[in-house]
């Protein structure tokens, strides 16, 4: 029997509730059989989710995140592909801010609602949902000649201590959104969807986006304090794209074709040795200033060039910039986050790091191993990972992967 | 038992209001019903209605808001709508009992309302007979799964009276057993439900003091290691039972109660019994877990050959998903029974809990086709 005090009260709403009553806005305009929540808002901020790229990329960062690895539960590749409809359908839907199916509040009332509802009256805020594939999806469905080769498995970088309950899974989707409600109640509507077909894995929230694909806008700050992502890839620099971002049919996987790669990683930091760390070494530490976050050696403002011999030979900026190598670029997308604190009363807090490429060698590997000497090692840990095949974009008609899975 | 207090008993007092929600009811056309509020009227378009299910379309052409509310003959509330904003309408849909009674609109949601009496006269309609036949096998299937509780409680009461606490240990999760497949409907009984099945956990320091039950005499077993003064409790249980046992006639049974209940039944597993409160001393929750989905199982069976008409598709993931939580379950049996559930670790406990929300997500919606 239940819990508290009241257990057994039966309040005349509750018993009205359960198969008595529907109701149902019938609002002027609604599109689809959900409807959009916020018929007043209906056209605002709403990201397109058609097209040659997934959304969530090259798009200018939302405010928040809700990142979900999935784990593939069944063995029948029909029924995942169902999946992959049903999430599409219920993707297209959220990001135009409607609802899923049938709505909250519409349908058998002697049924659960289709949609659970907590964006009711919330527009769509920017929300994107993107798609990728782990390495262990091709291994569970027995199709590793469709592995891409730049699906690379990373290697142990020095100082890892990668917890495997918050690393990997057969599938993830990205959340974005401007408002933290919008982004969950997307990644909780498609687990339901997929209950008996996936499940989650580890899940991942942000808050205080962390680079900026869009170099006219302020550059965000991480939890150090310092501005992140100062020359990242820009999400309308098509050449760049094209060059770093995008995966090309001549890669070797065709089907992968204005995809990307994805690298997530949870970055912890330890925050209060940080803050008792004085300024100067701080500033040494990234090779920037803290306040305007310009280049040591004498420069003033943060796009100025930046002098990397001026910089200490550890300087965080010095041995991540493109100059250190070989003039590989990745486009940062990462959310700083705030699980509470540990056990031991610090803040449980870091960088969720996300990071699309071309290609994971040439990208992510490449950075990451010059980092190794990084100053900044000395107050972060590397805690959790996932890399991920992010496929092209859909058409109208089509779903998430169909150049995979169609 | 459950954490969701109340979710057991409203299942089964719905159908109790809800007389035709078994089907065949005599509902009047879709949208052609209309309650229009303003500020100074309450005016329903028709107000000769026929019994059973009919949907209003609720107009607000007042300037205040407003809230519509449906009286049974007996004064009783069947059904509400409040926050009606000026120039905005919702849909309805409200089982009415046959007899005159009244729609009542409230602009301002203030004060006694506006009253618009109609007239509700004829039949709900007959269920159809696979469905009645549902019904009357479920209760054969609740007099069965208790009349084996009150057994079996009677043994392990025994037991413990004569102060044999391994033999009684052993007979405490296999006494348990019908009581837990039939849970949603023994809990509604709401008297006798805190008296058999209590948790520790969700008492009041106070109500500790008088706790009884099953669960205060697992705690002697397991914890204290004695029969110690369980005497009376061990009596209180067998008087509860057989008084459970003589009401549970009782109970209103429809089809859409009974797969409330299975769907309830997968709800306590999910959150009582994956979490390991339920037998917080004993460790036995598996066979609590096996009693539950046993119980939801029997439902689905039962209603199999009308919701495979309406809806094949459910049925088959209904099917697929049982068998997987059944095939899961079988990992830990262990003589004749299952492990201890302290055994069962983390990652485990997740793929059950994966199974779980695979049967719970369909098993949701076989009210709506059953019912």
């Amino acid at each position: 029997m239940a819990g508290g005090k009241k257990r057994f009260a039966v309040s005349r709403r509750a018993v009205l509730g359960t198969g008595l009553v529907t109701s149902a806005a019938v609002g002027a305009g609604a599109v689809g059989l959900g409807g959009h929540r916020d018929e007043s808002h209906a056209a605002e901020g709403v990201i397109p989710f058609h097209g040659a790229h997934q959304a969530g990329i090259a798009t200018p960062v939302q405010d928040r995140l809700h990142f979900a690895a999935f784990d593939v539960v069944t063995e029948d590749k029909a029924r995942f592909v169902q999946l992959l409809r049903e999430w599409t359908e219920a993707a297209e839907a959220m990001t135009k801010g409607a609802s899923v199916g049938r709505g909250a509040t519409n349908g058998n009332p002697l049924g659960p609602p289709d949609d659970t509802g907590e964006a009711l009256g919330l527009p769509a805020s920017r929300l994107t949902l993107t798609i990728g594939f782990g390495a262990s999806l091709f291994t569970k469905f027995g199709m590793e000649d469709q592995r891409p080769a730049a699906l690379v498995d990373l290697p142990h970088f020095p100082g890892d201590k990668l917890d495997p309950a918050r690393s990997g899974g057969d599938l993830c989707v990205q959340a974005c959104a401007d408002d933290p409600q919008v982004a969950v109640h997307a990644i909780r509507n498609l687990a339901r969807i997929g209950f008996g077909v996936v499940s989650v894995r580890w899940s991942q929230l942000g808050f205080g986006k962390t680079s900026s694909t869009t170099p006219d806008s302020q550059t965000p700050r991480n939890l150090f304090g310092f501005k992140d992502g100062t020359s990242n890839v820009p999400g309308t620099d098509e050449a760049r794209l094209k060059q770093h971002v995008w995966a090309a049919a001549e890669d070797g996987a065709p089907w992968m074709a204005g995809g990307s790669y994805l690298v997530a990683r949870r970055i912890r930091m330890h925050i209060e040795t940080w803050d008792r760390t004085s300024l100067k070494e701080q500033e040494d530490i990234f090779g920037r200033t803290k306040g305007e976050g310009a280049s040591q050696g004498g420069r003033k403002k943060e796009h100025d060039p930046v002098v990397l011999d001026a910089m200490q030979p550890g300087a965080h900026v010095r041995l991540a910039h493109p100059d250190s190598n070989g003039g590989t670029r990745i486009l940062r997308r990462g959310y700083s986050f705030t699980d509470g604190t540990d056990g031991l009363g610090r803040l449980e807090a870091g960088l969720f790091f996300l990071a699309y490429q071309r290609d994971v060698t040439k990208g992510f590997v490449q950075v990451q191993s010059n980092l190794a000497t990084d100053l900044l090692n000395e107050y972060i840990q590397h805690v959790g990972s996932g890399v991920y095949a992010v496929p092209p974009g859909v058409e109208k008609g089509g779903f998430w992967g169909d150049t995979l899975f169609g | 038992m459950r954490s969701l207090p109340i979710a057991g008993v409203t299942g089964l007092l719905c159908v109790s209001v809800l007389a035709g929600c078994g089907g065949g009811s005599g509902s009047g056309d879709t949208g052609a019903l209309t309650v229009t509020s303003t500020d100074t009227a309450c005016q329903v378009s028709k107000t000769d209605l026929p019994a059973g299910k009919n949907t209003f379309k609720l107009v607000n052409n007042g300037s205040k808001v407003t809230e519509v509310y449906f009286y049974a003959p007996d004064g009783k509330i069947i059904s509400e709508k409040e926050n009606i904003g000026p120039g905005t309408n919702y849909e309805i849909t409200v089982s009415l009992p046959a007899g005159d009674q009244q729609i009542v609109c409230k602009p301002g949601m203030v004060g006694d309302g506006i009253k618009q009496d109609i007239k509700v006269s004829g039949e709900v309609g007959e269920l159809d007979p696979r469905l009645a036949k549902a019904v009357a096998d479920y209760r054969t299937y609740i007099d069965q799964q208790i009349a084996d509780t009150v057994d079996k409680t009677g043994q392990f009461v025994a037991k413990v009276k004569a102060g044999d606490v391994e033999g009684a240990k052993e007979l405490y999760a296999p006494s348990r057993f019908g009581w837990e497949s039939v849970e949603p409907v023994a809990e509604s009984f709401g008297d006798l439900d805190p008296k058999i099945d209590a948790r520790e956990a969700d008492l009041t320091d106070e109500e500790r003091e008088n706790w009884t039950g099953w669960h205060r005499i697992e705690k002697a077993l397991w914890v204290e290691k004695s029969t110690k003064g369980l005497d009376g409790i061990a009596d209180q249980l067998m008087t509860d039972l057989k008084d459970l046992q003589d009401r549970v006639h009782t109970v209103d049974i429809t089809p859409a109660s009974m797969a409330n209940g299975a769907k309830e039944l997968l709800d306590e597993v999910a959150t009582g019994k994956i979490t390991g409160e339920e037998e917080a001393f004993s460790h036995t929750d598996l066979v609590d877990f096996k009693a539950n989905v046993d119980g939801a199982f029997k439902v689905y069976e039962l209603l199999k050959p009308v919701v495979q008409e309406k809806d094949a598709a459910l049925a088959a993931s209904l099917d697929e998903a049982f068998t997987d939580v059944f095939d899961a379950l079988k990992k830990y049996e262990k003589d004749g029974s299952y492990v201890s559930y302290d055994t069962v670790e983390e990652g485990e406990r997740k793929q059950l809990t994966d199974v779980v929300n695979a049967l719970g997500e369909p098993l949701s919606k076989l009210a709506a086709v059953a019912g």
